[in-house]
């Protein structure tokens, strides 16, 4: 049967309608139910193609108690996304096959959200024994992304070697920029900031380091180097410059270095505290403007949910990372759209179509056409919300905008026909 | 004033009147009982994370002689070490009906958590967290020194050491500050945090240049370790470009003193023959640390508005 959905505008453009019939839109215009048909009120509602995270925490297995495949998917399927691909930092790692494989059978048979597995560079995220690379690739799940990610490829012959290997399969490597050496014990972002709080300090510089090394490395080897969470005015400079070569990297920002500054740690609620840090308001600004300008691919959301305990004790014994699923399109309108430094087509590349396209997922970030994946999701960018943690779809409540209000609400999500978030209406 | 948790919450005129508050102190206690009433029936919890043996008697010595009951709440092992947390310790603590808790802990920012997490509604004095604040070490340094050369206001002192892991630093400097002293804190660029020209305080590399105007010294405690991560090159260089040698205390003038928060690391950051000299007022300061937090535990817990007695 199929299902007309009526007065959407796609990618915030001229209201249409389309029909969804099985897995498909079959067709896209001014159109009227058919007798039976199942209709879907969208008026006033922006559709873009289902949005895609390259940067998910879903800590299944082995953290079951902060979030599991179903628990994650359903979050991301309430953000509007219709595919995660899920970190490796679970445990077991996820640098084998059959870690993969569980990971993406899990999530096949919940139905919320497609999950691309992201596998381990290397072995236990060790840092010092290439991970069964090919193996992921050919497996099942069909392992694209590579990444020790909460983990540094620290060094510089192995992390050459991994990009030259991944080369065979067209893999790329997500490599999480932090020079171990220079961050021991780090806490917050360094600057006058962490000075005073008595935080021990974060400097950018190890961010920009390993990202200057890895993007001469991957130019030098001609393969593909994805930089995870831009969080520094320097290191979107450094990227800005090597685009410019035409080198092949690649960039995510997380929404939290979108909106959120290291003022936050005054307050030393560890709910403010991640990796890499909250950074200044110009930090901020210039991962906006490298966003802005195509500098910085993608939003990924670095979403890492964590049990209360690991949040409700001291700053220094607390877990990194903040949930993010559920916020990300709202913080995105809020820090992009609304400012006006990037429209719905903008939004829909950011976080659908450049993050499918460097994840190389077939099916998804395919524009609103006839013949098309019905994979796309309404939302609502009018109305204003006060940010709580009820009625999350996360095992976890590590939420920073609690309290917050921010703009625009996902109305309903649709993966390949089926609806995985929302309401009837 | 709710908690004690940092200098940079206090005012001027709170610090003065703490001040002021801690001489009125050695006055009712300069007398064979030394002991005052007024907490009778309150009660003080000595919450130490980290082992410190003067600064917890010295808060013990403070409460007991304000007629407070004391517990010392040994918790060695926060939830860093897999031990009880620091918000399963504060509940057992407000169950208990702690009216103030003392506490001192590794980590930066744990007083502030204890006082603003909703955990306990009892007052809470920040006793050193971690590389933050000390905030009653500086109201000690700063009542030495108001003795020794009365107000503050245009006086000079000269911090020296590892500045960047010193709560004691921290809180001098802001508290120093805020009683109209000029700062300079000394040390090797290493020890310096990142932003301290951000701080309000000079900041100099060389000792000897700065020592003929100071009228006060304040030698920070450097562990030797940090010799391990880098920070500076042997024990021997740092004690010969930043230590305290009788040849640098002669550059001193006739009226400055030398202080240190303790414990001394003798021959490293300054020598024997400093210590002990009549300049050193180091021995005077640990009198000061009980009249100073007799002065706290008195206007947190028994000033106008809380129903305590007027000492």
């Amino acid at each position: 049967m199929s299902t007309l959905v009526t007065g959407l505008a796609p990618l915030g453009g001229q209201p249409t309608d389309l029909r969804i019939d099985g897995d498909l839109l079959v067709e896209i215009g001014a159109l009227s139910a058919k007798p039976g048909e199942r209709v879907f009120d969208a008026d006033g509602l922006v559709a873009l193609p289902g949005l895609v995270d390259l940067h998910t925490h879903l800590r299944e297995p082995g953290r079951e108690d902060a979030e599991t495949v179903l628990s994650g998917t359903r979050a991301a399927a309430a953000g509007g996304f219709t595919a995660a691909h899920a970190m490796a930092n679970t445990d077991p790692v996820a640098d084998t096959a059959g870690v993969v494989e569980q990971v993406w059978r899990l999530a096949r048979e919940a139905g919320y959200c497609d999950v691309a597995p992201v596998g381990a560079v290397t072995v236990g995220l060790a840092g010092e024994q290439l991970a069964e690379l090919g193996a992921m690739a050919d497996s099942a799940a069909r392992v694209r992304v590579f990444s020790d990610d909460g983990h540094c490829v620290a060094d510089a012959s192995l992390m050459r070697r991994a990009l030259e290997y991944v080369k065979a399969f067209d893999g790329v490597i997500a490599q999480h920029a932090q020079e171990p050496s220079l961050t021991v014990g780090a806490q917050m972002n360094e600057g006058a900031l962490s000075g005073l709080l008595g935080l021990p300090g974060w400097p950018a510089a190890a961010e920009e380091a390993i990202i200057a090394r890895d993007m001469l490395l991957a130019a030098h080897v001609r393969s593909r180097v994805h930089v995870c969470h831009v969080s520094t005015a320097g290191s979107v400079d450094l990227i800005r410059w090597a685009k410019a070569r035409g080198w092949p990297v690649t960039a995510e920002a997380t929404p939290h270095h979108l909106l959120l500054t290291e003022d936050l740690a005054t307050t030393y609620d560890p709910v403010y505290k991640v990796n890499p840090p909250l950074r200044s308001a110009e930090d901020v600004e210039a991962v906006r403007a490298g966003l802005a300008d195509g500098t910085i691919d993608v939003v990924a959301t670095d979403h890492a949910p964590h049990p209360v305990e690991s949040k409700d004790c001291e700053w220094a014994s607390a877990a990194f990372g903040m949930l993010g699923l559920e916020t990300a399109l709202s913080v995105v309108q809020h820090a992009m759209v609304d400012t006006g430094r990037l429209d719905w087509a903008g939004v829909a590349d950011r976080m659908s179509v450049a993050p499918a396209r460097i994840g190389r997922l077939d099916g998804h970030g395919r524009p609103l056409r006839a013949g098309e994946p019905a994979t796309f999701v309404l939302a609502d960018p009018t109305v204003r919300r006060t940010v709580s943690t009820a009625g999350s779809a996360s095992k976890s409540r590590n939420n920073p905008y609690v309290g917050r209000e921010l703009p625009g609400a996902v109305v309903a999500t649709f993966l390949r026909g089926r609806q995985t978030f929302g309401a009837h209406r | 004033m709710q908690h004690l948790l940092s200098v940079v919450d206090l005012t001027a005129p709170e610090a003065v009147t703490l001040l002021d508050t801690a001489e009125e102190m050695a006055r009712l206690t300069d007398r064979a009982i030394k002991k005052l009433p007024t907490l009778r029936g309150r009660t003080v919890v000595n919450l130490f994370f980290e082992d410190s043996t003067r600064t917890r008697t010295s808060f013990e010595l403070a409460a007991k002689r304000l007629s407070a009951d004391v517990i010392n709440f040994s918790a060695k092992g926060s939830s860093l070490s897999k031990g009880e947390s620091l918000k399963d310790t504060a509940l057992t603590l407000e169950a208990m009906g702690a009216d103030a808790i003392v506490v001192r802990h590794p980590a930066s920012g744990a007083a502030h958590r204890l006082a603003h997490a909703g955990w306990v509604s009892a007052r809470v004095v920040n006793a050193g967290d971690g590389t933050h604040e000390h905030p009653t070490q500086a109201l000690l340094d700063a009542f030495t020194m108001r003795r020794h050369l009365g107000e503050l206001t245009g006086r000079r002192v000269v911090i020296v050491g590892d500045v960047l892991h010193s709560r004691v630093a921290r809180s001098n400097v802001h508290l120093l500050h805020l009683l109209g002293a000029e700062v300079t804190v000394v040390g090797p660029p290493t020890l310096m945090p990142v932003g301290v020209e951000s701080w309000p305080c000079r900041v100099s590399y060389d000792v000897d240049a700065e020592l003929a105007k100071a009228d006060a010294v304040t030698m920070l405690r450097v562990q030797t370790e940090r010799m391990a991560a880098s920070y500076f090159p042997s024990t021997r260089e740092y004690a010969r470009r930043y230590g305290l040698d009788a040849r640098r205390l002669g550059m001193l003038g006739e009226h400055a003193i030398v202080l240190h928060p303790g414990p001394m690391n003798r021959g490293m950051e300054i020598t024997a023959d400093v210590a002990d000299s009549d300049r050193a007022v180091i021995v005077e300061q640990v009198g000061n640390g009980v009249l100073v937090r007799m002065a706290v535990l008195y206007l947190l817990l028994g000033g106008a508005g809380t129903g305590g007695q007027a000492p």
